[in-house]
Protein backbone atom coordinates (compact mmCIF):
# COMPACT_ATOMS: atom_id res chain seq x y z
CA UNK A 1 0.00 0.00 0.00
CA UNK A 2 1.43 3.70 -0.99
CA UNK A 3 1.82 6.55 1.54
CA UNK A 4 -0.72 8.17 -0.51
CA UNK A 5 -3.08 5.59 0.48
CA UNK A 6 -2.35 5.23 3.83
CA UNK A 7 -3.10 8.80 4.01
CA UNK A 8 -6.45 8.44 2.02
CA UNK A 9 -7.77 5.87 4.59
CA UNK A 10 -6.37 7.59 7.89
CA UNK A 11 -5.93 10.90 7.90
CA UNK A 12 -9.08 11.87 9.36
CA UNK A 13 -8.96 8.48 11.22
CA UNK A 14 -9.32 9.92 14.61
CA UNK A 15 -12.41 12.14 13.80
CA UNK A 16 -13.90 8.74 12.52
CA UNK A 17 -14.12 8.99 8.36
CA UNK A 18 -11.34 6.96 6.64
CA UNK A 19 -11.02 2.90 7.43
CA UNK A 20 -12.38 1.67 10.69
CA UNK A 21 -9.50 -0.67 11.76
CA UNK A 22 -6.31 -0.06 12.65
CA UNK A 23 -3.58 -1.38 10.73
CA UNK A 24 -1.90 -4.05 11.51
CA UNK A 25 1.35 -6.17 11.45
CA UNK A 26 4.30 -4.53 10.33
CA UNK A 27 3.90 -1.05 10.16
CA UNK A 28 5.40 1.48 8.24
CA UNK A 29 6.79 5.09 9.17
CA UNK A 30 4.17 6.63 6.77
CA UNK A 31 1.77 4.86 8.96
CA UNK A 32 2.98 6.02 11.97
CA UNK A 33 2.97 9.64 10.85
CA UNK A 34 -0.56 9.50 9.15
CA UNK A 35 -1.99 8.01 12.27
CA UNK A 36 -0.32 10.71 14.78
CA UNK A 37 -1.05 13.10 12.97
CA UNK A 38 -4.43 12.49 12.45
CA UNK A 39 -4.83 12.42 16.32
CA UNK A 40 -3.17 16.10 16.33
CA UNK A 41 -6.24 16.96 15.04
CA UNK A 42 -7.51 16.62 18.99
CA UNK A 43 -4.98 17.89 20.35
CA UNK A 44 -5.83 21.08 18.67
CA UNK A 45 -9.76 21.12 19.19
CA UNK A 46 -9.45 20.75 22.99
CA UNK A 47 -6.53 23.48 23.11
CA UNK A 48 -8.24 26.11 20.34
CA UNK A 49 -11.80 25.40 22.22
CA UNK A 50 -10.72 25.76 25.60
CA UNK A 51 -8.07 28.70 25.05
CA UNK A 52 -10.92 30.22 23.20
CA UNK A 53 -13.44 30.32 25.60
CA UNK A 54 -10.97 30.13 29.00
CA UNK A 55 -9.82 34.06 27.73
CA UNK A 56 -13.00 35.50 28.89
CA UNK A 57 -13.95 33.30 31.86
CA UNK A 58 -10.25 34.33 32.93
CA UNK A 59 -10.57 37.89 32.28
CA UNK A 60 -13.59 37.97 34.63
CA UNK A 61 -12.07 35.76 37.23
CA UNK A 62 -9.06 38.33 37.31
CA UNK A 63 -11.07 41.09 37.06
CA UNK A 64 -13.20 38.83 40.37
CA UNK A 65 -9.99 38.27 42.20
CA UNK A 66 -8.91 42.02 42.45
CA UNK A 67 -12.47 43.19 43.34
CA UNK A 68 -13.09 45.07 46.67
CA UNK A 69 -16.11 42.97 47.05
CA UNK A 70 -15.46 39.80 49.31
CA UNK A 71 -18.67 38.10 47.83
CA UNK A 72 -17.16 38.29 44.43
CA UNK A 73 -13.52 38.14 45.79
CA UNK A 74 -13.68 34.90 47.35
CA UNK A 75 -15.07 32.56 44.70
CA UNK A 76 -12.73 33.69 42.55
CA UNK A 77 -9.74 33.08 44.39
CA UNK A 78 -11.31 29.63 45.28
CA UNK A 79 -12.19 28.83 42.25
CA UNK A 80 -8.27 30.05 41.26
CA UNK A 81 -6.69 27.75 43.97
CA UNK A 82 -8.55 24.94 43.59
CA UNK A 83 -7.93 24.41 39.67
CA UNK A 84 -4.36 25.36 40.00
CA UNK A 85 -3.44 23.54 43.20
CA UNK A 86 -5.07 20.19 42.25
CA UNK A 87 -3.43 17.36 39.88
CA UNK A 88 -5.26 18.26 36.11
CA UNK A 89 -5.14 14.36 36.13
CA UNK A 90 -7.16 14.09 38.48
CA UNK A 91 -9.78 16.79 37.41
CA UNK A 92 -10.20 14.65 34.75
CA UNK A 93 -11.24 11.66 36.36
CA UNK A 94 -13.16 13.74 39.19
CA UNK A 95 -15.13 15.21 36.53
CA UNK A 96 -15.82 12.00 34.31
CA UNK A 97 -16.90 10.38 37.67
CA UNK A 98 -19.40 13.22 38.35
CA UNK A 99 -20.91 13.54 34.87
CA UNK A 100 -21.20 9.73 34.78
CA UNK A 101 -23.43 10.03 38.18
CA UNK A 102 -25.09 12.68 36.66
CA UNK A 103 -25.85 11.18 33.46
CA UNK A 104 -27.81 8.40 35.94
CA UNK A 105 -29.98 11.47 37.53
CA UNK A 106 -30.94 12.90 33.74
CA UNK A 107 -29.96 11.80 30.24
CA UNK A 108 -29.09 15.79 29.12
CA UNK A 109 -25.54 14.82 30.88
CA UNK A 110 -25.25 11.88 28.24
CA UNK A 111 -22.61 13.88 25.87
CA UNK A 112 -20.66 15.15 29.47
CA UNK A 113 -19.63 11.78 29.74
CA UNK A 114 -17.81 12.14 25.86
CA UNK A 115 -14.30 13.31 25.51
CA UNK A 116 -15.54 16.00 23.54
CA UNK A 117 -17.62 17.93 25.41
CA UNK A 118 -16.73 16.45 29.30
CA UNK A 119 -12.62 16.71 28.90
CA UNK A 120 -13.49 20.25 27.17
CA UNK A 121 -14.73 21.64 30.47
CA UNK A 122 -12.17 20.59 32.42
CA UNK A 123 -10.07 21.65 30.10
CA UNK A 124 -11.77 25.35 29.74
CA UNK A 125 -11.72 25.73 33.58
CA UNK A 126 -8.58 24.63 34.29
CA UNK A 127 -6.89 27.23 31.59
CA UNK A 128 -9.23 29.34 32.66
CA UNK A 129 -7.75 29.09 36.44
CA UNK A 130 -4.26 29.19 35.09
CA UNK A 131 -4.93 32.35 33.06
CA UNK A 132 -6.76 34.11 35.05
CA UNK A 133 -3.95 34.30 37.80
CA UNK A 134 -1.81 35.39 35.17
CA UNK A 135 -3.91 38.34 34.03
CA UNK A 136 -4.67 38.95 37.93
CA UNK A 137 -1.23 39.66 38.44
CA UNK A 138 -0.94 42.04 35.05
CA UNK A 139 -4.27 43.75 36.36
CA UNK A 140 -2.06 44.40 40.09
CA UNK A 141 0.96 45.33 37.88
CA UNK A 142 -0.97 48.44 35.70
CA UNK A 143 1.52 51.65 36.39
CA UNK A 144 -0.07 53.81 39.00
CA UNK A 145 -0.22 56.70 36.59
CA UNK A 146 -2.54 54.58 34.04
CA UNK A 147 -5.45 54.52 36.72
CA UNK A 148 -4.82 58.25 37.59
CA UNK A 149 -4.76 59.19 34.04
CA UNK A 150 -7.93 57.19 33.43
CA UNK A 151 -9.55 59.42 36.54
CA UNK A 152 -8.49 62.71 35.51
CA UNK A 153 -9.83 61.73 32.21
CA UNK A 154 -13.65 61.15 34.50
CA UNK A 155 -13.39 57.45 33.17
CA UNK A 156 -15.08 55.00 34.89
CA UNK A 157 -16.53 51.10 35.34
CA UNK A 158 -16.52 49.33 32.17
CA UNK A 159 -15.26 52.46 29.75
CA UNK A 160 -11.93 52.56 32.30
CA UNK A 161 -11.48 48.59 32.28
CA UNK A 162 -12.25 49.05 28.33
CA UNK A 163 -9.91 51.93 27.61
CA UNK A 164 -7.20 51.84 29.86
CA UNK A 165 -6.66 48.62 32.23
CA UNK A 166 -7.58 45.74 29.82
CA UNK A 167 -5.41 46.40 27.35
CA UNK A 168 -2.13 47.48 29.43
CA UNK A 169 -3.29 44.03 31.36
CA UNK A 170 -2.86 41.98 28.27
CA UNK A 171 0.19 43.75 27.37
CA UNK A 172 1.70 42.64 30.79
CA UNK A 173 0.14 39.45 30.35
CA UNK A 174 0.68 38.21 26.93
CA UNK A 175 4.38 36.40 27.49
CA UNK A 176 2.76 34.70 30.62
CA UNK A 177 0.03 33.53 28.55
CA UNK A 178 1.77 32.33 25.41
CA UNK A 179 3.62 29.94 27.71
CA UNK A 180 -0.14 28.95 29.28
CA UNK A 181 -1.31 28.50 25.52
CA UNK A 182 1.35 25.83 24.99
CA UNK A 183 1.12 23.99 28.11
CA UNK A 184 -2.63 23.91 27.37
CA UNK A 185 -2.08 22.28 24.40
CA UNK A 186 0.30 19.64 25.91
CA UNK A 187 -1.93 19.47 28.87
CA UNK A 188 -4.67 18.01 25.97
CA UNK A 189 -2.49 14.86 25.57
CA UNK A 190 -3.99 13.48 28.88
CA UNK A 191 -7.25 13.32 27.89
CA UNK A 192 -7.62 9.88 26.94
CA UNK A 193 -5.32 8.59 29.67
CA UNK A 194 -7.44 9.80 32.15
CA UNK A 195 -11.08 7.98 32.68
CA UNK A 196 -12.33 9.52 29.28
CA UNK A 197 -12.79 6.65 26.89
CA UNK A 198 -11.47 6.68 23.06
CA UNK A 199 -14.44 5.60 21.74
CA UNK A 200 -13.75 3.32 19.32
CA UNK A 201 -10.52 4.51 19.19
CA UNK A 202 -10.87 7.55 18.01
CA UNK A 203 -8.36 9.26 20.00
CA UNK A 204 -5.60 11.48 20.54
CA UNK A 205 -1.91 12.06 18.97
CA UNK A 206 -0.22 10.37 22.30
CA UNK A 207 -2.91 7.70 22.16
CA UNK A 208 -2.18 6.54 19.15
CA UNK A 209 1.60 6.96 19.50
CA UNK A 210 1.11 4.82 22.76
CA UNK A 211 -0.95 2.28 21.06
CA UNK A 212 2.22 1.69 18.30
CA UNK A 213 4.46 1.68 21.15
CA UNK A 214 2.83 -1.28 22.87
CA UNK A 215 2.10 -2.82 19.37
CA UNK A 216 5.87 -2.89 18.17
CA UNK A 217 7.59 -2.42 21.58
CA UNK A 218 9.61 -0.09 20.02
CA UNK A 219 9.25 3.65 21.44
CA UNK A 220 11.72 4.95 19.40
CA UNK A 221 9.90 5.45 16.53
CA UNK A 222 6.02 6.68 17.67
CA UNK A 223 7.50 9.08 20.44
CA UNK A 224 9.97 10.99 18.62
CA UNK A 225 7.30 11.63 15.66
CA UNK A 226 4.67 12.79 18.23
CA UNK A 227 7.60 15.26 19.83
CA UNK A 228 7.81 16.52 15.91
CA UNK A 229 4.42 17.43 15.52
CA UNK A 230 4.33 19.32 19.08
CA UNK A 231 7.30 20.74 18.55
CA UNK A 232 6.03 22.52 15.00
CA UNK A 233 2.55 23.19 17.36
CA UNK A 234 4.47 25.04 19.67
CA UNK A 235 6.14 27.41 17.12
CA UNK A 236 3.10 27.88 15.68
CA UNK A 237 1.61 28.87 18.89
CA UNK A 238 4.71 31.35 19.33
CA UNK A 239 4.14 32.49 16.21
CA UNK A 240 0.80 33.26 15.92
CA UNK A 241 1.13 34.79 19.87
CA UNK A 242 3.47 36.61 18.34
CA UNK A 243 1.98 38.38 15.81
CA UNK A 244 -0.71 39.60 19.09
CA UNK A 245 2.44 40.79 20.90
CA UNK A 246 3.26 42.71 18.11
CA UNK A 247 -0.44 44.44 18.06
CA UNK A 248 -0.68 44.63 21.74
CA UNK A 249 2.62 46.90 21.68
CA UNK A 250 2.21 49.06 18.24
CA UNK A 251 1.44 52.14 20.03
CA UNK A 252 4.79 52.33 22.08
CA UNK A 253 8.28 53.54 20.55
CA UNK A 254 10.16 50.86 18.87
CA UNK A 255 13.00 50.46 21.50
CA UNK A 256 10.16 49.93 24.71
CA UNK A 257 8.00 47.21 23.11
CA UNK A 258 8.59 44.20 25.08
CA UNK A 259 10.64 41.45 22.94
CA UNK A 260 8.58 38.12 22.77
CA UNK A 261 10.30 35.62 24.60
CA UNK A 262 11.21 33.14 22.22
CA UNK A 263 12.40 30.48 25.11
CA UNK A 264 9.22 30.61 26.91
CA UNK A 265 9.12 29.39 30.43
CA UNK A 266 9.46 25.65 30.93
CA UNK A 267 7.02 25.57 33.71
CA UNK A 268 3.32 26.15 33.84
CA UNK B 1 -10.13 -4.99 62.20
CA UNK B 2 -12.59 -4.23 64.67
CA UNK B 3 -13.96 -6.66 66.71
CA UNK B 4 -17.58 -5.56 65.79
CA UNK B 5 -16.82 -5.66 62.17
CA UNK B 6 -17.23 -10.10 62.25
CA UNK B 7 -20.62 -9.46 60.35
CA UNK B 8 -21.05 -5.99 58.40
CA UNK B 9 -24.80 -6.83 57.16
CA UNK B 10 -26.14 -6.21 60.72
CA UNK B 11 -23.96 -2.85 60.97
CA UNK B 12 -25.17 0.58 59.85
CA UNK B 13 -23.53 4.11 59.28
CA UNK B 14 -20.39 4.82 61.07
CA UNK B 15 -19.62 1.95 62.80
CA UNK B 16 -20.21 0.19 59.06
CA UNK B 17 -17.92 3.10 57.25
CA UNK B 18 -15.36 2.27 59.83
CA UNK B 19 -14.90 -1.15 59.68
CA UNK B 20 -15.48 -0.59 55.58
CA UNK B 21 -12.13 2.18 55.70
CA UNK B 22 -10.01 -0.55 57.68
CA UNK B 23 -10.37 -3.78 54.97
CA UNK B 24 -7.78 -5.35 53.91
CA UNK B 25 -8.15 -3.58 50.65
CA UNK B 26 -8.41 -0.49 51.97
CA UNK B 27 -4.83 -0.69 53.59
CA UNK B 28 -3.72 -0.79 49.99
CA UNK B 29 -4.92 2.85 49.34
CA UNK B 30 -3.21 4.03 52.79
CA UNK B 31 -0.15 2.18 52.11
CA UNK B 32 -0.25 4.09 48.33
CA UNK B 33 -0.46 7.45 49.68
CA UNK B 34 2.60 6.66 51.08
CA UNK B 35 4.29 5.39 47.78
CA UNK B 36 3.06 8.99 46.56
CA UNK B 37 5.65 10.56 49.37
CA UNK B 38 8.34 7.83 48.80
CA UNK B 39 8.49 8.98 45.04
CA UNK B 40 8.77 12.68 45.97
CA UNK B 41 11.40 12.38 48.45
CA UNK B 42 13.39 10.17 46.25
CA UNK B 43 12.74 11.89 43.24
CA UNK B 44 13.30 15.80 44.60
CA UNK B 45 16.53 15.42 45.54
CA UNK B 46 17.60 13.17 42.39
CA UNK B 47 16.21 15.73 40.24
CA UNK B 48 17.90 18.47 41.78
CA UNK B 49 21.28 16.40 40.95
CA UNK B 50 20.53 15.91 37.38
CA UNK B 51 19.48 19.53 36.97
CA UNK B 52 22.75 20.79 38.85
CA UNK B 53 24.53 18.72 36.86
CA UNK B 54 23.07 20.06 33.66
CA UNK B 55 23.28 23.23 34.86
CA UNK B 56 27.09 23.02 35.19
CA UNK B 57 27.39 21.45 32.02
CA UNK B 58 25.31 24.33 30.00
CA UNK B 59 27.91 26.51 32.12
CA UNK B 60 31.14 24.58 31.15
CA UNK B 61 33.70 25.98 29.24
CA UNK B 62 33.93 22.86 27.26
CA UNK B 63 31.86 23.03 24.04
CA UNK B 64 30.72 19.44 23.85
CA UNK B 65 29.83 19.57 27.56
CA UNK B 66 27.59 22.85 26.94
CA UNK B 67 25.87 21.65 24.15
CA UNK B 68 25.02 18.19 26.14
CA UNK B 69 23.84 20.28 29.03
CA UNK B 70 21.78 23.31 26.78
CA UNK B 71 20.08 20.19 24.70
CA UNK B 72 19.27 18.29 27.96
CA UNK B 73 17.29 21.58 29.23
CA UNK B 74 15.54 22.45 25.80
CA UNK B 75 14.52 19.20 25.16
CA UNK B 76 11.48 19.44 27.38
CA UNK B 77 10.14 22.23 26.09
CA UNK B 78 8.02 21.86 23.23
CA UNK B 79 7.21 18.00 24.30
CA UNK B 80 4.18 17.39 26.47
CA UNK B 81 5.63 15.73 29.93
CA UNK B 82 3.46 13.03 29.89
CA UNK B 83 4.87 11.94 26.15
CA UNK B 84 8.49 11.52 28.34
CA UNK B 85 6.96 9.54 30.79
CA UNK B 86 5.54 6.97 28.62
CA UNK B 87 8.77 6.80 26.47
CA UNK B 88 11.44 6.74 28.94
CA UNK B 89 9.85 4.18 30.87
CA UNK B 90 10.02 1.71 28.03
CA UNK B 91 13.31 3.07 26.70
CA UNK B 92 15.25 2.80 29.88
CA UNK B 93 14.18 -0.76 30.64
CA UNK B 94 15.19 -1.89 27.03
CA UNK B 95 18.13 -0.12 27.07
CA UNK B 96 19.12 -1.98 30.33
CA UNK B 97 18.21 -5.12 29.47
CA UNK B 98 20.28 -4.51 25.75
CA UNK B 99 23.54 -3.45 28.14
CA UNK B 100 23.16 -6.27 30.43
CA UNK B 101 22.08 -8.42 27.14
CA UNK B 102 25.56 -7.29 25.83
CA UNK B 103 27.57 -8.31 29.10
CA UNK B 104 25.82 -10.99 29.84
CA UNK B 105 25.13 -13.34 26.19
CA UNK B 106 28.15 -12.10 23.63
CA UNK B 107 27.74 -15.15 21.93
CA UNK B 108 24.18 -14.35 21.17
CA UNK B 109 23.86 -14.25 17.53
CA UNK B 110 19.98 -13.36 16.76
CA UNK B 111 18.78 -10.04 16.18
CA UNK B 112 17.30 -8.10 19.25
CA UNK B 113 14.54 -6.67 16.99
CA UNK B 114 12.74 -9.61 15.64
CA UNK B 115 9.78 -7.58 14.08
CA UNK B 116 7.53 -6.30 16.74
CA UNK B 117 9.59 -7.79 19.36
CA UNK B 118 12.26 -6.97 21.29
CA UNK B 119 14.27 -9.82 22.47
CA UNK B 120 17.00 -10.41 25.13
CA UNK B 121 18.63 -13.45 26.54
CA UNK B 122 17.15 -15.18 29.55
CA UNK B 123 19.71 -14.08 31.71
CA UNK B 124 19.32 -10.79 30.80
CA UNK B 125 16.13 -9.85 31.41
CA UNK B 126 15.43 -7.15 33.98
CA UNK B 127 14.18 -7.97 36.61
CA UNK B 128 14.72 -11.96 35.88
CA UNK B 129 12.00 -14.38 35.60
CA UNK B 130 12.68 -16.36 38.55
CA UNK B 131 12.66 -13.21 40.99
CA UNK B 132 9.76 -12.38 43.71
CA UNK B 133 6.58 -10.58 42.83
CA UNK B 134 8.22 -7.76 45.17
CA UNK B 135 11.58 -7.28 42.70
CA UNK B 136 9.28 -6.98 40.18
CA UNK B 137 7.41 -4.03 41.75
CA UNK B 138 10.08 -2.24 43.39
CA UNK B 139 12.03 -2.37 39.63
CA UNK B 140 9.12 -0.48 37.97
CA UNK B 141 9.12 2.07 41.10
CA UNK B 142 12.82 2.51 40.48
CA UNK B 143 12.32 2.82 36.51
CA UNK B 144 9.50 5.52 37.52
CA UNK B 145 11.79 7.44 40.12
CA UNK B 146 14.35 7.61 37.71
CA UNK B 147 11.93 8.88 34.80
CA UNK B 148 10.58 11.40 36.94
CA UNK B 149 14.01 12.66 37.48
CA UNK B 150 14.93 12.84 34.10
CA UNK B 151 12.34 14.80 33.29
CA UNK B 152 12.02 16.94 36.33
CA UNK B 153 15.88 17.02 36.05
CA UNK B 154 15.98 19.30 32.98
CA UNK B 155 13.34 21.69 34.68
CA UNK B 156 15.58 22.16 37.66
CA UNK B 157 18.67 22.13 35.23
CA UNK B 158 16.82 25.31 33.67
CA UNK B 159 15.97 26.71 37.05
CA UNK B 160 19.85 26.81 38.47
CA UNK B 161 21.11 27.80 35.05
CA UNK B 162 18.88 30.94 35.49
CA UNK B 163 19.83 30.98 39.32
CA UNK B 164 23.87 30.71 38.71
CA UNK B 165 23.40 33.40 35.87
CA UNK B 166 21.63 35.67 38.58
CA UNK B 167 24.09 35.88 41.30
CA UNK B 168 25.95 39.50 40.68
CA UNK B 169 28.48 39.54 38.39
CA UNK B 170 30.56 41.69 41.05
CA UNK B 171 30.38 38.55 43.91
CA UNK B 172 32.39 36.46 41.40
CA UNK B 173 35.17 39.59 40.23
CA UNK B 174 35.48 39.31 43.91
CA UNK B 175 36.53 35.80 44.08
CA UNK B 176 38.81 36.01 41.11
CA UNK B 177 40.46 39.26 42.43
CA UNK B 178 40.92 37.42 45.87
CA UNK B 179 43.06 34.85 43.79
CA UNK B 180 40.36 31.89 43.39
CA UNK B 181 40.85 29.76 41.45
CA UNK B 182 37.40 28.73 38.64
CA UNK B 183 36.74 25.56 40.72
CA UNK B 184 36.73 27.50 44.26
CA UNK B 185 34.68 30.27 43.13
CA UNK B 186 32.43 28.46 41.61
CA UNK B 187 31.62 26.26 45.14
CA UNK B 188 32.39 28.48 47.44
CA UNK B 189 30.93 32.02 46.16
CA UNK B 190 28.38 30.88 42.99
CA UNK B 191 26.73 28.02 45.02
CA UNK B 192 26.06 29.08 47.98
CA UNK B 193 24.17 32.30 46.53
CA UNK B 194 22.50 30.88 43.80
CA UNK B 195 19.51 29.09 45.49
CA UNK B 196 18.13 32.30 46.94
CA UNK B 197 17.34 33.33 42.88
CA UNK B 198 16.65 29.82 42.20
CA UNK B 199 14.32 29.36 44.88
CA UNK B 200 11.40 30.75 43.51
CA UNK B 201 11.42 28.72 40.30
CA UNK B 202 12.24 25.84 42.59
CA UNK B 203 9.32 26.01 44.68
CA UNK B 204 7.56 26.20 41.18
CA UNK B 205 8.80 23.53 40.09
CA UNK B 206 7.84 21.49 43.60
CA UNK B 207 4.52 22.03 43.03
CA UNK B 208 4.61 20.83 38.93
CA UNK B 209 6.42 17.86 40.94
CA UNK B 210 3.37 16.91 43.77
CA UNK B 211 1.11 17.54 40.55
CA UNK B 212 2.69 14.96 38.20
CA UNK B 213 2.64 12.34 40.92
CA UNK B 214 -0.75 10.43 39.56
CA UNK B 215 0.83 9.98 36.51
CA UNK B 216 2.57 7.40 38.35
CA UNK B 217 -0.50 5.11 37.49
CA UNK B 218 0.38 5.65 33.92
CA UNK B 219 3.56 3.83 34.61
CA UNK B 220 2.13 0.73 35.61
CA UNK B 221 2.34 1.64 39.43
CA UNK B 222 -0.43 0.90 42.12
CA UNK B 223 -0.91 3.83 43.16
CA UNK B 224 -3.54 6.02 44.86
CA UNK B 225 -5.45 6.76 41.28
CA UNK B 226 -5.21 3.12 40.69
CA UNK B 227 -6.69 1.89 44.14
CA UNK B 228 -9.55 4.63 43.72
CA UNK B 229 -10.83 3.31 40.78
CA UNK B 230 -10.15 -0.58 42.25
CA UNK B 231 -12.20 0.49 45.26
CA UNK B 232 -14.53 2.77 44.51
CA UNK B 233 -16.14 0.59 41.85
CA UNK B 234 -19.21 -0.96 41.93
CA UNK B 235 -19.22 -3.65 44.58
CA UNK B 236 -21.69 -7.12 44.02
CA UNK B 237 -23.28 -8.48 47.48
CA UNK B 238 -21.97 -11.67 46.22
CA UNK B 239 -18.37 -10.78 46.18
CA UNK B 240 -18.01 -8.54 49.07
CA UNK B 241 -18.86 -8.04 52.60
CA UNK B 242 -19.05 -4.34 51.91
CA UNK B 243 -21.40 -3.94 48.85
CA UNK B 244 -22.03 -0.51 47.30
CA UNK B 245 -22.53 1.16 44.21
CA UNK B 246 -20.36 3.33 42.26
CA UNK B 247 -18.49 5.44 44.70
CA UNK B 248 -15.57 6.03 42.21
CA UNK B 249 -16.30 9.85 42.54
CA UNK B 250 -16.04 9.97 46.01
CA UNK B 251 -12.75 8.02 46.02
CA UNK B 252 -11.67 10.82 43.50
CA UNK B 253 -12.81 13.98 45.28
CA UNK B 254 -10.64 12.79 48.66
CA UNK B 255 -7.58 12.82 46.07
CA UNK B 256 -8.25 15.92 45.04
CA UNK B 257 -8.74 17.22 48.45
CA UNK B 258 -5.51 15.49 49.38
CA UNK B 259 -3.94 17.10 46.52
CA UNK B 260 -5.18 20.84 47.18
CA UNK B 261 -4.34 20.29 51.11
CA UNK B 262 -0.80 18.82 50.16
CA UNK B 263 -0.01 22.06 47.79
CA UNK B 264 -1.19 24.33 50.38
CA UNK B 265 1.06 22.59 53.24
CA UNK B 266 4.02 22.80 50.60
CA UNK B 267 3.45 26.76 49.76
CA UNK B 268 3.25 27.63 53.30
CA UNK B 269 6.27 25.54 54.15
CA UNK B 270 8.47 26.83 51.01
CA UNK B 271 7.01 30.44 51.59
CA UNK B 272 9.18 30.52 55.22
CA UNK B 273 12.37 28.49 53.39
CA UNK B 274 12.11 32.05 51.44
CA UNK B 275 12.61 34.09 54.29
CA UNK B 276 15.15 31.76 55.91
CA UNK B 277 17.45 31.89 53.02
CA UNK B 278 17.04 35.43 52.25
CA UNK B 279 18.98 36.24 55.23
CA UNK B 280 22.40 38.09 54.60
CA UNK B 281 21.42 37.84 50.85
CA UNK B 282 21.90 40.52 48.87
CA UNK B 283 18.65 41.40 47.78
CA UNK B 284 15.54 43.29 48.87
CA UNK B 285 14.19 40.55 50.45
CA UNK B 286 17.47 40.18 52.44
CA UNK B 287 17.93 43.98 53.16
CA UNK B 288 14.67 44.08 54.61
CA UNK B 289 15.47 41.61 57.17
CA UNK B 290 18.68 43.16 58.37
CA UNK B 291 16.50 46.42 58.66
CA UNK B 292 14.07 44.64 61.08
CA UNK B 293 17.00 43.02 63.08
CA UNK B 294 18.32 46.60 63.37
CA UNK B 295 15.43 48.50 64.15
Amino acid sequence: MSCLETIQDYALRSIGIGERLLPKGDYTLCEHFTLIGSGMIWNIYFGVMALGFGFFFAVALAVGKASNNRWIRKPAEWFIFIFRGSPLFIQFFFAYFLFLSLKQVHPVFDPFTAAWLGALIVLFMNTAAYSGEIFYGALRSIPKGDNEAADAYGLTGWMRFRRIQFPTMMRLAWPAYTNEAIFLFHATTLVFFSAFPAWRQKGDALYYASYFADKTFNPFIPYPILAFYFILLTLVIVGLFGLVNKRLNRHLPQERRSKMRFRPNIIR
Amino acid sequence: MFSYCTDPSQLEGLTWLSCYLTTGKHAGLYVSVFTVLLLLAVTAPTALVFGFAGASAARSRIAPLRWLGKSYTAIVRGVPDIAFFLFFVIALDQGFEWLRHQVKCPDWTDPIRQGNDFVVCDAAKLPLSTAPQWIHESYAFVLAVLTFAIVFGAFAANVLYGGMRAVPRAQLETAEAYGMTPRQTFWRILVPQMWIYALPGLSNLWMVLIKATPLLFLLGIEDIVYWARELGGTKNAKFTDYPHGDWRIWYFLFLLVFYLAFTRVSEIVLERLTVRLSRGQATAAGEKLRKEVQA
